[in-house]
């Protein structure tokens, strides 16, 4: 936190913008950047200049992408360290990978609002600005959280749960043996038990890892349903959205055109359009489960899309699906407003209570940014910069599992070379550390809660 | 009315296993000390367990022995049993437990602290302390003796406001039904410290004529011997046996049958008990289908035939208490001389201490041991070293010491206690420990010898000897590093032997050393072998290298986290001024005062933004300092 390592972030809004900006500042970052770029040597270029090249994954030597890279040295930069930004292709692969590739080289995933802190830390900020960059930390972070924690699939944290309680149990066994030599109601720990435990939650990890890889949970998103009677124009909401994410979505390597399509990122707010309540499945979704049914499903969504027709009556339909959302985050979209008024502006706007009601017509393309601006300011409250936030927090996610895996491995290692429990266990209780940061958990307590909840101990 | 008793540097009041340590240590210091206890009869007495030591305990002995403390000398001479636990796991949690003669172990310490310079003992009840403009100056007994010292060490167990239980039957009583200290709480509530009530408990005590030892398993002392101090050359090799039972279905009977009758099951609110010392009933119904319990019978002394009854502590009454004993194997007949009894006691809240042990609410007092929640001698005793040399150390204006808890045990020990507070009974557990690896048996010499001389605790003698076996440790290793071990016919036959893979090419004897089935006993039989060497040495020199590995990666760890320790939080800082900090965060933080933004970060509800906040706010601070 006050160490003096290399940070990097993207310090850009991801996904706004046709360029995307990483950010390296400390004693490294020159060096752990030439090391993967391709191009002049960065370590004898001068100060404060942009040099064209390529940034190499050193593992599989690909391309990862075409970038420019600013070279400041200290002491004339923001933050008064060396500082590189690398500006990549806009979308969030190529950025993302980037900045995968420095993390993997020593660069430590910065914290929200670092950078700004390492420039007050240097005197590079007048000191009027303690308050402020405070506050800043302070509302960074708590968005960071939220945002982390919206992003965070709820079977992701569940599996992440469960793999923390199966290594816990086997630390507690382990600790039990050392804290109650004598107490018999347990089979000793032995290398075989620990080996079956370690093997299991190992597997498990890699398979997060291969999914990770192929970008599922970087693009996991918000889930997202649209909603409506037939004929609204949620089909065209979807394409629109799409279309005008295309540079997106397109750059993701080796998924299927049905996934690609279900992914958007609206100014920075990824969105997931959902399978279960998406678009197919909702096209009658009162009509076919019931308003009860339908809430449960559309619980499950972050944001609903409710598509209204300008050009009809509001009917019985449209006012079950008002009840099915109630109490839930949506938006409004009133389409067609490019046909003759039929719907009753004022009873829409009485039955939505309070929520953002947005008028588009998807044939003509008008009033779009509207709506993308409603679906920012839903999560963003739109005035705060969304900064490196986002997908941030993936990339963190994934850092810490990469983190979780080599620990485990060391304690692997252990196993196989005949090392006492408890110096393997020192490892088994590093990886579940690590899989406690991903949701947020690292009370240390709880060891001890499981040891005397599981044994019965005592004198 | 009061009258003048006599003017001291510290006064430490009690004189269990914290106030011994810390009598001990302020007299040694230099500081002229006066020891105040309810009962001269009493001096370090164990009022449950006949046993010292154990897993983490066990280190803690060390530690406090290898600052120059007393509990290692003391049962090293009175043990019956010695054990070396966890011999088949890693150097880490290795501990020694000994069986205690628990008469012989107070008599030996009354022994060794009347013949110490500069103490004083003295019987009497403490019921006030003299505070002027918020400094502890002295103490009043109920005999009107007026104690005046620098400073003042509280080291008064579970006496206060105690209660036996047991059954329907509760009287005011200290443990063993000695006096309770019931005006000295009140007194403390009085001057603005928050007290909270906990309880624990023990088990009826037999007679060994009445046990059928037969039906029951020996369980003896190592033949090996060895002590926990340091300085003991003479071991005690004439030892006796524990033996081990178990309880049954009738015995778990006989318990729910009459749980209504236990005092801690009656249904009146009580204090809280410890989750790691389970009363028996506790135990039938929290692991109600556990067929039977482990019930150890281990004597309390050479002179004595009473033999206490190792996992049958209870608050049932008396009567009930007899015919649990009688359905237990061995114990058909026993006739039980104590009956077992829980005791519910005062106990101050650690948050409102400093990490020195001072109180914060007044300076000069100091708490140690059980009145600070924790349970067990040694945690009393490792607390009580530590409050000995700060009080001491502060009247003569020097520094405090403060153990980090990559230090010792101990250091964990009062860290966790007054940055985290505790809501039961406070036992340390090697798992509390991070640095593990770090905090082991075999180097508490290593660890905190170098300061215990610092503070004057430890002899020139003592000292030389420590720096000549570190000396060897490190040249030995440096041998090691250069002898370079061949393949051949009888190198490969030893290592056949210890079931090692045989060389197939030469390995300097240092890597050798670092293969999992290999011990420096082994390498010894393929080199020249270096005369010097003690055991002792041969040990370290085996672990120091076996796990290198993870002893370095557990060092950076440490140096991370010391580099947290090092950010110190101004003393005067405001909190109520810091925006940005979270209102549970901010609350913690003014309660607990964390010395530094290490500390800080350790206290339940302080997060890594309020830690950021925090260090902002400090380094501005600074950087206006230099500014100005």
């Amino acid at each position: 936190m006050m160490e003096t390592d290399t940070i990097a972030a993207i310090s850009t809004p991801i996904g706004e913008g046709a360029i995307a900006i990483v950010r390296l500042s400390g004693k490294e970052a020159i060096s752990i950047t030439s090391e993967v770029f391709k191009g002049k040597d960065l370590q004898n270029v001068d100060s404060h200049t942009i040099n064209y090249g390529k940034i190499i994954d050193r593992q599989t030597d690909e391309v990862a992408d075409e970038v420019m890279v600013s070279v400041m040295r200290a002491p004339k930069t923001f933050t008064r360290e060396d500082v590189v930004e690398i500006n990549c292709h806009g979308g969030m692969v190529a950025v993302n990978r980037v900045l995968e590739i420095l993390l993997s080289r020593g660069a430590r995933l910065a914290e929200p609002g670092e950078f700004t802190k390492r420039a007050f830390l240097n005197g590079r900020i007048d000191l009027s600005q303690a308050e402020a960059v405070m506050d800043l930390i302070r509302a960074k972070t708590d968005k960071a959280m939220n945002v982390a924690l919206k992003q965070m699939d709820g079977r992701l944290s569940a599996l992440i749960r469960s793999l923390r309680q199966r290594l816990l149990e086997t630390v507690a066994h382990v600790e039990v043996n050392i804290d109650y030599p004598e107490y018999d109601d347990v089979e000793e720990m032995s290398h075989d038990m620990m080996r079956e435990s370690t093997k299991v939650v190992h597997a498990e990890i890699e398979e997060l890892l291969t999914v990770a890889k192929q970008g599922k949970i970087l693009r996991e998103g918000l889930s997202t349903a649209i909603i409506g009677r037939p004929n609204v124009g949620k089909s065209s909401l979807m394409n629109t959205l799409v279309q005008e994410n295309k540079a997106i979505v397109t750059e993701i390597p080796g998924t299927t055109r049905d996934i690609i399509e279900e992914y958007v990122n609206v100014r920075g707010v990824p969105l997931r359009l959902v399978d279960t309540a998406g678009i197919r499945e909702t096209e009658d979704i009162v009509e076919r489960i019931g308003v009860e049914r339908s809430r449960q499903v559309l619980k499950d969504s972050d944001l609903i899309l409710f598509v209204l027709n300008y050009n009809e009556e509001l009917t019985e339909e449209d006012l079950k699906l008002f009840e099915a959302v109630r109490g839930l985050e949506y938006i409004v979209i009133i389409n067609k407003m490019d046909l003759e008024q039929k719907l009753d502006l004022a009873k829409v706007d009485k039955i939505s209570d309070g929520k953002p009601i947005v008028t588009t017509s998807m044939l003509k393309e008008e009033g779009v940014d509207t709506l993308e601006k409603a679906i920012a300011d839903t999560f963003f409250s739109g005035d705060i910069d969304t900064g490196d936030l986002t997908y941030v927090s993936n990339v963190r996610h994934i850092q810490l599992l990469k983190k979780a895996k080599q620990a485990l491995e060391d304690a692997m290692e252990g196993i196989e070379l005949g090392m006492p429990l408890d110096i393997i266990q020192i490892d088994v209780t590093r990886t579940w550390e690590f899989l406690g940061e991903i949701i947020g958990d690292t009370a240390s307590d709880s060891l001890i809660d499981q040891l005397f909840s599981q044994f019965c101990l005592g004198k | 009315m009061t009258y003048n008793a006599g003017n001291y540097d510290v006064i430490v009041v009690g004189a269990g296993h914290a106030g011994v340590e810390a009598a001990t240590a302020a007299a040694r210091m230099g500081a002229k000390t006066v020891m105040l206890t309810l009962n001269l009869d009493m001096i370090a007495f164990m009022p449950c367990n006949p046993s010292i030591g154990g897993p983490a305990k066990g280190i803690v002995v060390r530690e406090i022995d290898a600052l120059g403390g007393v509990m290692g000398k003391v049962i090293d001479k009175t043990y019956i049993q010695m054990r070396m636990l966890n011999t088949g796991k890693g150097p880490a949690v290795q501990a020694l437990r000994a069986q205690a003669d628990k008469a012989l172990y107070s008599r030996e310490m009354k022994n060794l602290i009347e013949n110490e310079e500069n103490l004083t003992i003295r019987q009497g009840m403490v019921e006030k302390l003299i505070v002027e403009d918020g400094v502890c100056k002295g103490v009043i007994t109920e005999t009107n003796a007026a104690y005046h010292a620098e400073a003042v060490v509280i080291t008064t167990g579970t006496y206060m406001r105690s209660k036996v239980l047991m059954g329907d039957l509760e009287y005011e009583s200290g443990p063993n039904n000695q006096r309770p200290s019931l005006k000295l709480s009140e007194h403390l509530e009085e001057l603005g410290l928050e007290l909270v009530r906990f309880k624990t408990g023990t088990p009826p005590r037999v007679n060994s004529h009445t046990i059928d030892y037969s039906k029951t398993e020996i369980q003896p002392g190592d033949e090996k011997t060895q002590g926990f101090s340091y300085e003991t050359t003479a071991f005690i090799t004439d030892q006796i046996p524990c033996w081990l039972t178990y309880t049954n279905e009738f015995t778990h009977k006989v318990i729910n049958e009459n749980l209504g009758l236990s005092a801690m099951y009656s249904g009146a609110k009580r204090g809280t008990g410890p989750r790691y010392c389970p009363s028996i009933e506790d135990k039938i119904v929290r692991f109600n289908d556990k067929p039977r319990h482990q019930i150890f019978l281990e004597p309390e002394g050479r002179d004595t035939e009473e033999v206490y009854v190792q996992g049958l502590s209870t608050s049932l009454p008396e009567s009930i208490q007899h015919k649990m004993i009688k359905s237990i194997p061995g114990l058909e007949n026993a006739e039980i001389m104590r009956p077992g009894y829980a005791i519910e006691y005062d106990a101050v809240v650690p948050t409102q201490l400093w990490p020195t042990l001072e109180t914060k609410v007044i300076s000069n007092l100091f708490t140690a041991g059980q009145i600070n929640g924790t349970s067990g001698y040694e945690e009393a005793a490792g607390q009580g070293i530590m409050a000995g040399i700060n009080a001491a150390r502060k009247v003569f204006g020097q520094d405090a010491v403060i153990l980090d808890r990559s230090q010792g045990y101990i250091g964990v020990l009062i860290d966790d206690l007054v940055t985290k507070g505790t809501n039961e009974p406070y036992r340390l557990l090697t798992s509390r420990a991070e640095y593990r690896l770090l905090l082991r048996h075999d180097n508490a010499d290593l660890r905190l010898t170098e300061l215990g001389y610092n503070i004057g605790l430890i002899s020139e003698e003592r000292y030389g000897r420590f720096i000549m076996k570190k000396q060897r440790v490190e040249e030995e290793k440096k041998r090691l590093n250069k002898i370079i071990i061949k393949p051949s016919e009888t190198i490969n036959q030893l290592l056949e032997e210890a079931d090692a893979a045989p060389l197939k090419e030469a390995v300097k004897a240092y890597d050798l050393l670092k293969r999992p089935e290999i011990n420096y006993d082994l390498i010894e039989q393929m080199i020249e072998v270096n005369e010097m060497l003690s055991d002792d040495v041969k040990d370290q020199v085996g672990i120091q290298i076996k796990y290198e590995g993870y002893i370095k990666k557990a060092k950076e760890q440490v140096e991370r986290m010391l580099k947290m320790e090092d950010k110190k939080v101004p003393e005067d800082i405001d909190y109520d001024a810091i925006s940005g900090l979270a209102t549970e965060a901010r609350q913690k933080l003014k309660k607990v005062r964390p010395l530094s933004l290490g500390q800080a970060s350790r206290i339940s509800g302080v997060n890594p933004a309020d830690i950021s906040i925090l260090l902002v706010y400090i380094e501005h601070g600074q950087i206006a300092k230099v500014a100005n």
